[in-house]
């Protein structure tokens, strides 16, 4: 009864830590500043200053957090809320480098006449005179750019949270963007609602798993931070039921967002419909910030009862590359090929994410989990988002041919748009000289040393499986003949073309010297509790 | 010091090469101008090199020059460097010379060649090789030339490569070739293995020192590498074909430099064959069982080049016959190498002059009563004859009468395979003379024989007159044997009976060689080859030397070949085919699952979590 009767002076405020939070600030503060811009500046204007916003905020921030890494400053910040550790700053970093680059990809107007990729008002009628007036007035949605700081600001905060609360929160808050986005494709609208629409109900569905999860892990450890359910687990109070079952629930919103097997079923149709650029930022992105999530939750507040968990994370992790690869063989949409392939890459991640459970606990001497994860995510992104930046060159009258058939002879047509694009794809294969190989060698070296070899087999042999229908790509492009109707490559902008650059130079480098960002990643450590 | 400038004697020719090959249709007007001068600043070089060399003391005429480290791995550390003595400075002399009598020559022999430029490219990356063998100071470093003027030898062979015949000759001299070479290559790791550097020095401050059975298997390698390079038995199949190649290139690498390497590989590599008597024995016998089977070969060959190849055989037998006898023999290997490098390129030169004037035509059945119309091809000629008959004051008399000696020193038995060999020698080489340059003519109707430019007479003059007074070399005080003594020890050998009897046996048995040629060749030869007694198409066949290596390599090779790709087809392509079709099956299967419909998504996803709380539960539980 006391407690009701604090005076108020006793309340002290909570103590945040500005400088460390700073560059989530940044980005949130901008996307603030975007939604008072729509509301305040002349339509002609916004495009501009949106883009000029979410740039400057995009590099600010990550300028900060630069600063951050190299000051090694490591601490729990907004009461034990966010932790501000190494993985943590490094994984903003690769979030801010890549949401850099989806921005340009987004701000994209010159390959679809003079038109960016999203739908000038969403709420016109697809096909209505209402919409073709829109397009006429060339009207658009500048609101993108704010809902991409929030979404990215969101990631940001999710990778970070070291309370299942603001996990939550942040999931939500990167979640709700993304669902917009999906849903505002210019061409083909109507696939890309559906999309928006499956994303939706099934994140929310989702969302439902995660929070009752949270319920019975608070219901087992009476506490909400990852520190305090791991202080729980040592203690061993509670009842195991409880936490076992708040483990998998927790487990089943967490593997959404990465698109783990058997929660993978909106990938396909969400890359497919969302505009491309959407789903390039989402395929990097989103993977992202989820596993870093799902690492941190697994391996700060649950790693105590690894022993439990590790053998389901098995299966998912086998299920994941075996179904990823083998269902993209007969694809015959590149996006959704690629959404596939995203699929396989999850399961190699969870590879290494599982392989070694026993993260922090100093026993092994090669590559931590935690590092081969980072770093692979790395790989990953970069090229990712590359080859959705190519996919949108290619196209006919309806807009982007992404009929596997279209990109028959591309080879011919536009040899260096096709030898990228090939370029990218041997990455995504593995193959030695580019990013992905490192990436794949750092993950399976540190299941290896984890002991999980079986899952180390597995992982070789979904990567052959994999490379057959990469490859399968590659010959297509340049191994046959070109049809007469062949798709147009369209000329990108000068944000498309850095686009495209800038995932083809990270890859190059990351695969001739990787030995930077290893390190990189390596003096990122672990996480903190 | 000059000697440190040694590499440029490699870099020279090794630039030129460079750029002849590189330079494409830019180089062509002058491309044979610079390919002829690169071996004549080398062999300028040389010059100077060796007069300096003589100014020395003869124990201060070895100099090493290390030029970088080439590379270290572990214990192993391989420096890039030459070495010029008194024996690399003879080769060196030999290669840049008579290099550049025959690129002189080919200056008129390739003039209506389009591809006359690359011609000279590859000769001159032939002599930056074989600079780079003879001058090399390390058994891995020597293996680099050794490849380098393979790859040159087959670039030359097949250079008419138009012609089917030639691109074959080209194929056989590589594969048969790499046999040999994976001798040097087997004999490098174990020098490694043995004393940790293949470094002459300490391979030679070694060999005393390592078991008798590992000192001769590593002869025995060295010895496989000679065989392929010089073409001797059982390697020696390639040399014959490799006639298809232009006539300089038979006269430079198949005559006078390349195909003696091996010979230069068993001399520099003394040290081991003084440890080991079977290795040695087994050179002698090799260079035995060649020098015979070359001069029976050469017996029956209508085709001059042949004829002269089998000839090129059977000589280089001899030297390797006299490096396999040791120090009694190694002075006079070397001498004879030279003197042959002399006489030899002269006839193959006047071989080219001939056919240049003939149309072509190699068939000695098609020519006789040529020495009227080309005087001076066949005053050349001759004295090349009469050098390698051993005729004396001729070149071939001094060295070939010392290895006939030496090898009866040894072994009465070598020495009388030995003195055969020279009375063969005189029958086919009398046999070419008269069929080529005495006789009726023969000629087909459209062919005017005219004698050569004087771009190709001119070396073959001064070849004439090196094969007349190369000796000089020997008699003028035994020079070269004091020459070469502090490089590869001398011992005099005791032959049974007095020196001067010895060599008037040998004269005699020659003589007898002459006669029988004489008798059967001064009556009219038909234009067809009669179908010959069963030895002479033993001979024709090179002694089935080719069918053998069918019999015995290739057919077993295709059999084997054969059974693989059938295995292939049916085992491992079936596994692959059926298990693409696995995957895609399994593929068409799993992707029904997508149906598109949110309702069914969200199905699979409550399956999915009740799955992953039961096994949670499940492991906790078991």
């Amino acid at each position: 009864m006391s407690a009701m009767l604090l005076p108020v002076a006793d309340f002290t405020a909570p103590k945040i830590e500005y400088n460390e939070l700073a560059p989530l600030l940044v980005v949130f503060g901008a996307a603030c500043v975007g939604v008072l811009v729509e509301a305040f500046l002349p339509r002609p204007l916004r495009h501009l200053v949106q883009l000029a916003i979410t740039v400057v905020a995009v590099v600010v921030s990550g300028v900060l957090t630069g600063i951050l890494m190299n000051d090694k400053k490591e601490l729990l910040a907004a009461q034990g809320a966010i932790s501000v550790d190494g993985p943590a700053l490094f994984t903003w970093l690769i979030l801010l480098a890549l949401s850099l680059i989806s921005v340009l990809l987004f701000a994209e107007r010159s390959i679809d006449g003079g038109l960016s990729a999203f739908a000038g008002q969403a709420a016109a009628v697809p096909g209505s005179d209402a919409e073709r007036e829109g397009t006429a007035a060339r009207v658009e949605h500048t609101e993108i750019f704010p809902l991409t700081l929030f979404a990215v600001g969101g990631m940001m905060l999710f990778a970070a949270s070291n309370d299942l609360l603001v996990l939550f929160v942040a999931l939500e808050v990167f979640s709700l963007p993304l669902y917009l986005l999906c849903g505002l494709a210019r061409r083909r609208r109507l696939i890309s609602q559906e999309a928006a629409m499956k994303y939706f109900l099934l994140g929310a569905f989702s969302s439902a798993f995660l929070l009752f999860g949270i319920a019975l892990l608070y219901g087992y450890a009476g506490t909400m931070s990852l520190g305090g359910i791991a202080d729980a687990l040592s203690s061993d109070t509670g009842s195991d039921t409880i936490l076992l079952a708040g483990t998998g629930l927790l487990g089943v919103g967490l593997l959404f967002k990465v698109g783990g097997v058997p929660f993978h079923s909106w990938t396909p149709d969400v890359y497919q419909g969302a505009p491309t650029p959407v789903t390039g930022f989402m395929a990097a992105c989103t993977k992202i910030a989820a596993f870093v999530g799902l690492m941190r939750v697994f391996y700060v507040a649950l790693g105590g009862s690894r022993w439990d968990w590790a053998p389901m994370m098995w299966i998912i992790a086998i299920l994941t590359m075996v179904v990823g690869s083998i269902v993209a063989i007969t694809q015959t949409d590149v996006k959704r090929m690629l959404a596939y392939s995203s699929i396989a890459h999850a399961g190699f991640l969870l590879t290494a994410f599982v392989g070694l459970a026993q993260a922090g606990s100093g026993v092994h001497t090669g590559i931590t989990s935690t590092q081969a994860v980072l770093f692979y995510l790395v790989s990953y992104g970069f090229p990712t988002i590359g080859a959705f930046a190519v996919v949108t060159l290619v196209r006919d009258a309806g807009g982007e041919a992404t009929h596997l058939s279209r990109w028959a002879g591309l080879g011919k047509k536009s040899p260096l748009l096709a030898g990228i694009f090939a370029f990218f794809l041997l990455s995504f294969a593995g193959i030695p000289l580019t990013a992905g190989f490192t990436g794949k060698w750092a993950v399976f070296s540190a299941a290896w040393t984890g002991g999980a070899w079986p899952l180390v087999v597995v992982a070789v042999l979904s990567s052959l499986v994999a490379a057959f229908f990469y490859v399968r790509v590659i010959v297509l492009m340049f191994f046959s003949d070109l049809p007469a109707d062949a798709p147009d490559v369209a000329l990108p902008g000068w944000q498309t073309t850095s686009a495209v650059a800038l995932g083809l130079a990270a890859t190059v480098v990351l695969g001739l010297v990787p030995g930077p960002v290893l390190d990189l990643a390596a003096r990122a450590g672990e996480f903190i509790r | 010091m000059s000697h440190e400038l040694t590499w440029l004697l490699v870099a020279v020719p090794a630039l030129s090469a460079a750029i002849l090959l590189l330079g494409g249709k830019a180089t062509n007007a002058w491309g044979h101008l610079l390919g002829t001068l690169a071996p004549v600043i080398s062999f300028a070089f040389g010059v100077v090199l060796f007069f300096q060399m003589r100014g020395r003391a003869s124990e201060e005429r070895s100099e090493t020059v290390r030029l970088f480290e080439w590379f270290s791995v572990g214990q192993i550390k391989v420096d890039f460097t030459l070495l010029i003595d008194p024996l690399s400075i003879l080769f060196v002399l030999l290669i840049t010379g008579v290099g550049s009598l025959i690129h002189i020559y080919s200056i008129g022999y390739m003039e209506h060649d389009p591809r006359r430029r690359r011609f000279f490219g590859y000769l001159n990356l032939f002599i930056a090789s074989m600079l780079l063998l003879v001058l090399a100071a390390d058994y891995l470093l020597v293996f680099v030339g050794w490849e380098g003027v393979g790859l040159a030898s087959y670039l030359l062979i097949g250079f008419w490569q138009h012609k089917n015949s030639a691109a074959v000759a080209a194929k056989k001299a590589f594969v048969v070739n790499r046999v040999g070479d994976i001798g040097l290559s087997l004999a490098v790791m174990s020098m490694w293995a043995l004393f940790g550097s293949s470094a002459f020095t300490t391979v030679n401050a070694g060999a005393e020192h390592v078991s008798k059975t590992w000192a001769t298997l590593l002869g025995l390698m060295l010895l496989l590498a000679a065989c392929g390079k010089s073409a001797q038995v059982p390697l020696q199949s390639w040399l014959l074909d490799a006639m298809e190649g232009p006539t300089p290139v038979s006269a430079l690498i198949h005559a006078a430099t390349m195909v003696t390497a091996g010979v230069y590989l068993v001399v520099r590599s003394h040290a081991i064959y003084e440890v080991t008597d079977a290795a040695s024995t087994a050179v002698v016998i090799v260079g035995t069982v060649t020098a015979l089977a070359g001069a029976i070969i050469g017996c029956a060959k209508d085709d001059i080049k042949k004829a002269l190849a089998g000839s090129t055989m059977s000589q280089i037998g001899y030297m390797m016959l006299a490096a396999g006898l040791g120090p009694a023999g190694y002075v006079f290997a070397i001498f004879h190498l030279l003197t042959h490098g002399f006489f030899k390129a002269n006839m193959f030169l006047g071989a080219g002059s001939v056919m240049h004037g003939m149309n072509d035509d190699v068939n000695m059945r098609h020519y006789g009563a040529l020495r009227t119309s080309m005087k001076v091809t066949f005053a050349t000629f001759a004295f090349g004859y009469l050098a390698i008959l051993g005729i004396p004051p001729f070149a071939g008399f001094f060295s070939k009468d010392k290895i006939i000696e030496a090898a009866f020193a040894d072994n009465t038995v070598i020495g009388l395979c030995a003195l055969l060999g020279a009375g063969i020698t005189a029958f086919y080489m009398t046999r070419v003379m008269l069929m080529t340059f005495f006789g009726k003519k023969r000629w087909a109707e459209d062919v005017h024989p005219h004698e050569s430019p004087a771009v190709m007479t001119w070396p073959l003059i001064i070849l004439a007159a090196l094969s007349l007074g190369g000796g000089a070399l020997y008699f003028a005080g035994h020079w070269i044997v004091d020459w070469l003594e502090p490089i590869v020890g001398h011992e005099e050998e005791h032959p049974p009976v007095s020196a001067l009897v010895m060599t008037l046996i040998t004269l005699a048995v020659v003589a007898v060689g002459i006669v029988i040629a004489v008798l059967k060749y001064r009556r009219d030869i038909p234009r067809e080859a009669p179908a010959g007694s069963p030895v002479t198409v033993f001979a024709r066949r090179d002694l089935y030397g080719d069918a053998l290596n069918e019999a015995v390599l290739m057919r077993p090779g295709q059999y084997l070949t054969r059974t693989l790709v059938w295995l292939d087809n049916r085992g491992v392509d079936g596994l692959v085919n059926g298990l693409a079709a696995l995957f895609g099956g399994l593929s068409g299967r799993l992707r029904r699952f997508q149906t598109g419909f949110v309702r069914s998504y969200a199905l699979s996803m409550v399956f999915g979590a009740a799955f992953v709380v039961v096994a949670l539960l499940a492991v906790r539980l078991s």
